[in-house]
């Protein structure tokens, strides 16, 4: 079932390596790296067609998603006008599928954010404090381990109540411990190297030797983990409202116009499965991009 | 050994607490409360009052939390505000429900993955790789409810060969019939399961025959197959591992595919529940959910640990 990407806990990245001298430059030679690789490429334009779209929508779209028409209800992929179908009230599946980029995008990308700044923070501060701090902080971060990922999200907005927002919040509680785990881990292995040690005795405050040190190891494999953390939460996000918790009708959001379309796979299969693609192919270039920023920043996750 | 099942055990009961009391919290973050359920808005404060009394609602929190934890520790879980049915039983019948296809999903997701992975690590680089590598992306990026969904589309509407929706009547299935029910559900939720194997014993197998180990035996006069037994032999207990924790994540997370096939089981207890906004029922069932996966965690870590004594520190 849905799940946290493979283990943060094991050796992230190349500590060993002092990041520090590599400055603006190390950003440039990631690019480089990723530039040379043609999936990830594929997938890093895949992305940016999907967020210019979503960007850009109420200037995109043929049509009115909210518009129903009884009279065009179900129209088939290819028909005029109406490149992709209209769905099941009549509605232009191109303009609700453009729209629908917009909150499928949001609710899977917003989660990860909350998770990046909350995760990030208490698992550096974990990490970087150690004692009881991090022995509190990280028994609490293992009681959210013992939810599948699946069952945390629905039981917060399950018992908080349905809609948009208790969603954002089961999605951004669900993901936040995996990345409060990967930061402690990272922070840990890298307070303890000689080189931070070095800084310290040369005179290095905490914030310069947390700016300059730790932040510049733990974004690396922060920013690779995120990256795949998203391709699960748009799918569980989509999920979330295609049970009817998240998102609520008349919204065009991927996963809400799948549970729309679910009694259409007997009439017209093909126009069903159309926001399932959607979902899979930008999850998929999530997945990707991640797999490349991992080659490319060699973290080893 | 023994030592190690019992440290284990031990630094479960915390998180088991902690998954308690975080249930806890959250039923009381709910607005309103049973009281507010049960009886209409207008009826007289002192009814309510009296209610809350009887439900021990007026006791100070802490004191609810420990007879709500005491009824659960000893089997009780309340009663449905919803049809005045007990919990424990409907949900005992639906996560025997859901074990009926997550555990096969669990087998077959493991058999294939690891079939998978092996084949694309032996034969890394090559054609063969670049597939069984894009099937395990594809298999953890899929949404697998609509995998579902394109499963019926195809199997049910398209040829009808298969049945689309629900569970055979009859329980434990013996005939065909009953069987031919958990095909498309069993085969949705085995995806995730399949992807993620692969890539993990993709991952170990490559790793393991770089291992100065390999050349020895082959230098040895070792013919390949005998070399895979000692390649099996190392790389199974992770994927073993990882196996009981698919099975895990699939008793806890098939809400989504239930939902699909309208399969009677745990996440389909839970989604009525949520919409009938029957707490104790969606309370019981993500604690009992929760605390099988932290004991099938333990179980794991004890398998592990008894074929590889490496783990037992």
């Amino acid at each position: 079932m849905l799940q946290y990407p493979e283990s943060p806990s094991t050796v992230p990245a190349d500590i060993t390596v002092q990041n520090v001298l590599k400055g603006t430059g190390y950003w440039r030679l990631v690019w480089s790296r990723l530039r040379r690789q043609p999936v990830s490429l594929v997938a890093t334009v895949i992305l940016l067609a999907i967020v210019f779209v979503a960007v850009f929508a109420p200037w995109l779209t043929p049509h009115n998603p909210y518009t129903t028409s009884s009279l065009n209800r179900l129209l088939p992929v290819g028909s005029e006008g109406h490149i992709l179908g209209t769905d099941e009230n009549g509605r232009d599946m191109v303009s609700r599928l453009m729209y629908g980029a917009r909150l499928t995008l949001l609710a899977g990308v917003l989660p990860i954010v909350v998770g990046i700044v909350i995760g990030g923070t208490l698992g550096v501060l974990a990490g970087y404090s150690g004692g009881w701090v991090n022995t509190l902080i990280m028994r609490i971060t293992d009681v959210f381990y013992a939810f599948p990922p699946v069952l945390l999200a629905i039981a917060i907005t399950g018992t908080l109540g349905t809609g948009m927002g208790n969603m954002l919040i089961a999605l951004s509680i669900t993901f936040t411990p995996p990345l409060i785990r990967i930061a402690e881990t990272v922070t840990t292995q890298v307070r303890t190297q000689d080189y931070v040690e070095a800084a310290r005795i040369s005179g290095a405050d905490t914030a310069s030797i947390m700016r300059h040190h730790i932040m510049n190891n733990v974004m690396g494999p922060i920013l690779v983990y995120a990256t795949s953390l998203i391709s699960i939460s748009i799918i569980l996000a989509a999920g979330l409202s295609f049970l009817g918790l998240g998102v609520s009708a008349p919204l065009a959001e991927w996963g809400l116009m799948l549970n729309g379309l679910r009694q259409v796979v007997w009439i017209d299969p093909l126009l069903a499965a159309i926001p399932g693609v959607m979902i899979f192919i930008t999850s998929m270039s999530f997945n990707l991009l991640s797999d490349g920023l991992r080659q490319a920043m060699d973290v080893r996750l | 050994m023994i030592a190690f099942a019992i440290r284990r055990i031990l630094y479960a009961i915390p998180i088991l607490i902690g998954v308690s009391l975080f249930v806890f919290i959250l039923i009381r973050l709910v607005p309103g409360d049973v009281v507010d359920i049960l009886i209409p808005p207008e009826a007289p404060r002192r009814v309510a009052e009296d209610l809350r009394a009887r439900f021990g609602l007026d006791q100070p929190v802490y004191i609810q939390y420990f007879t709500w934890l005491q009824r659960i520790l000893m089997g009780d879980f309340g009663i449905s505000a919803f049809n005045n049915r007990p919990v424990a039983l409907d949900l005992f019948v639906s996560l025997g429900n859901t074990a009926l296809i997550a555990v096969p999903a669990a087998i077959i997701g493991f058999t294939l993955g690891s079939i998978l992975g092996t084949l694309a690590a032996f034969f890394r680089g090559s054609w063969l790789d670049t597939i069984f590598s894009s099937i395990a992306i594809a298999g953890v990026s899929l949404p697998h409810y609509w995998v579902g969904i394109v499963l019926v589309a195809i199997f049910s509407a398209g040829y009808n060969l298969l049945p689309a929706q629900g569970m055979a009547p009859g329980g434990f299935p013996t005939t065909w019939q009953q069987v031919t029910h958990l095909i498309l559900p069993v085969a949705t939720l085995s995806l995730i399961p399949m992807g993620v194997i692969s890539r993990l014993v993709r991952a170990n197998v490559l790793e393991i025959l770089s291992q100065e180990f390999v050349p020895a035996l082959h230098g040895k006069g070792l013919l390949n197959r005998g070399v895979l037994v000692h390649i099996i032999h190392n790389a199974a207990p992770p994927a073993l591992a990882l196996m009981g924790l698919q099975l895990g994540y699939l008793l806890g997370g098939s809400i989504l595919v239930e939902a699909v096939f309208n399969w009677p089981g745990s996440g389909t207890l839970m989604q009525l529940a949520i919409f009938r906004r029957d707490i104790p029922v969606l309370s019981a069932t993500i604690l009992v959910l929760a605390a099988i996966f932290v004991l099938l965690n333990i179980l794991v870590d004890i398998m592990q640990a008894y074929i590889d004594p490496r783990m037992r520190r």
